[in-house]
């Protein structure tokens, strides 16, 4: 199904975003809006708040100033969540052997859109099945997610983040720890989604090099927000030397 | 041999232990899965406490046990979202804090002997026939709420953060958790008694977790263990004329070394 994509649709407003962590200041002034269809990339040097950028967000942060929008309505008013996808940076629990297959990871995200004490129904199946097809990971349903590779579970958790199909999926650091060619794979899997189910993504990494060629918009931050704007632009810019100079970034 | 269903206290026992033998898991899985087993430790001693308050009082000890865990449930949980304590030093403050309490109960009346005993370590012959409707009642309500909540309490436990994001009530299912440990707590006081009740919600799901199943597969394979492990240990401490609780927590850890060691090869 082709059809046009909104590029003017705010998705995200961020505006003025300041948070203090026990009184210091880890972010300061920030604000940036994404629009329908944009791949953001958010960068910056480790500790410079852009998780913590990415969680106010999503509303598991409260910041110490500013306001953020989701879908144009106000974050603490805002209840349609399942128009938003979320893979985090790591789930603790894998290392104790969780005991969930990777089918059971993927209805998760169906929960909360199903409601509270209700079961999940026919169409939750169906559609765990069809995200997990979308990441090529349908034969490993039966599995144990914890027997699986970590590329492999960062596949199945953007199943979990799909399967309510969503606007707009928020991915924290996801490359960690997996190798170079699951690195590629992963890229083309996100890349695909962006282009061909117009998904709206923000991810954030400190993978500079390979989120300038990914990414359709990238932001800098480092405590403010210091560059946001073409990846290009920054790339050939004096931002990304003076950056380099002031070693901002450690790759 | 004697014929053991003729004891009316046995079948009370047995009634009483199936039970408890089928909640004690259903929140065992979340709170191991969460390592948040201690919490069971501490409700157990917080329920001493409510034993006490009840036998002072002359009430049935099973309501004040139930009464103190509850309310000390929601305490402690609400200490450590303060982010005030950390969250195995409020659990320490409410075991021994509870423990010193009922000991100074226990002095105020000059000692309970007998009956003390037997809330602390467990023995059938304390189950009254109000007891076995009272557990009953309560733990098919522990049973529907377990049900009902299933899928949040799986998506919580497993990965919090994300559960919050798809707008599950997190908070409000953290609370429902605790307040459910501490039912089953108080409910299982008087077949394995204060010190064991920790060891039966703990051990048949650490047994179950070493299959590496499902989540629903894993917790159907703990309730096996558990129901064999009190139906059995009821059995033998009756013939063998040993402490029940005792007995079933010993049966538990049998079972559990077993599969420890045929799982490793």
């Amino acid at each position: 199904m082709q059809h046009t994509v909104d590029h003017t649709k705010n998705i995200v407003e961020v505006e003025n975003v300041s948070f203090a962590y026990s009184g210091e200041e880890v972010l300061t002034d920030i604000t940036l809006s994404i629009h329908k269809g944009d791949y953001l990339g958010i960068i910056g040097p480790n500790g410079a708040g852009k998780s913590t950028l990415l969680k106010i967000m999503l509303g598991l942060l409260k910041p110490t100033s500013g306001t953020v929008k989701l879908f144009g309505q106000d974050i603490n008013r805002f209840k349609q969540w399942s128009r938003i996808g979320y893979v985090p940076q790591k789930v603790v629990s894998f290392e104790t052997n969780f005991p969930v297959t990777v089918e059971e990871v993927v209805a998760m995200g169906r929960y909360g859109k199903r409601g509270l004490f209700k079961f999940p129904n026919k169409e939750d199946f169906q559609k765990v099945t069809q995200s997990l097809k979308q990441v090529e990971m349908l034969h490993f349903r039966r599995k144990q997610i914890s027997d699986l590779s970590g590329g492999q579970q960062q596949r199945v958790f953007i199943a979990r983040a799909l399967v309510t199909e969503p606007e707009i999926i928020f991915l924290d650091e996801p490359t960690v720890g997996v190798d170079i060619k699951t690195q590629k794979q992963f890229y083309s899997l996100l890349r695909k989604l962006n282009q061909e189910l117009d998904l709206t993504l923000l991810l954030v990494s400190h993978e500079l090099d390979i989120l300038a060629h990914e990414a359709t918009e990238l932001a800098y931050i480092n405590r403010t927000l210091d560059y946001y704007g073409n990846p290009e632009e920054f790339l050939k810019g004096e931002y990304f030397h003076k950056l380099i100079g002031k070693g901002g970034l450690h790759h | 041999m004697l014929n053991l269903f003729q004891y009316s206290f046995v079948v009370r026992g047995l009634e009483a232990g199936i039970i408890i033998a089928l909640i004690a898991p259903l929140i065992g899985i979340f709170l191991v899965l969460r390592r948040y087993s201690l919490i069971a430790d501490a409700l157990a001693h917080v329920s001493l406490a409510g034993v006490a308050i009840g036998l002072l009082l002359g009430i049935n000890p099973l309501f004040t046990a139930i009464a103190s865990t509850v309310v000390s449930s929601f305490a402690i949980e609400k200490l450590r979202l303060s982010k005030k304590v950390y969250g195995e030093s409020a659990l320490a403050i409410f075991l021994s804090g509870s423990l010193a309490f009922a000991i100074v109960l226990i002095s105020l009346a000059h000692g309970f002997s007998i009956d003390l005993f037997n809330y602390l370590f467990g023995s059938i012959v304390t189950v009254k026939q109000s007891d076995v409707y009272i557990i009953g009642v309560l733990g098919v309500v522990v049973l529907i709420a377990i049900v009902s909540l299933y899928k949040e309490l799986v998506y919580v436990t497993f990965d919090e953060e994300s559960a919050t994001v798809s707008g599950l009530p997190t908070r409000a299912i953290n609370i429902a958790l605790v307040m459910l440990a501490a039912l089953v707590v108080s409910l299982a006081i008087p077949i394995v008694g204060v010190l064991l009740i920790a060891a039966l919600i703990v051990i048949p799901v650490v047994t179950a977790l070493q299959f590496k199943q499902s989540f629903k597969k894993t917790i159907l394979t703990a309730e096996f263990i558990s129901v064999f492990s009190v139906i059995s240990g009821i059995f033998i401490s009756f013939y063998l004329n040993l402490s029940t609780g005792g007995t079933i927590v010993l049966i538990a850890l049998v079972v559990f070394i077993i599969t420890l060691f045929a799982q490793r090869k």
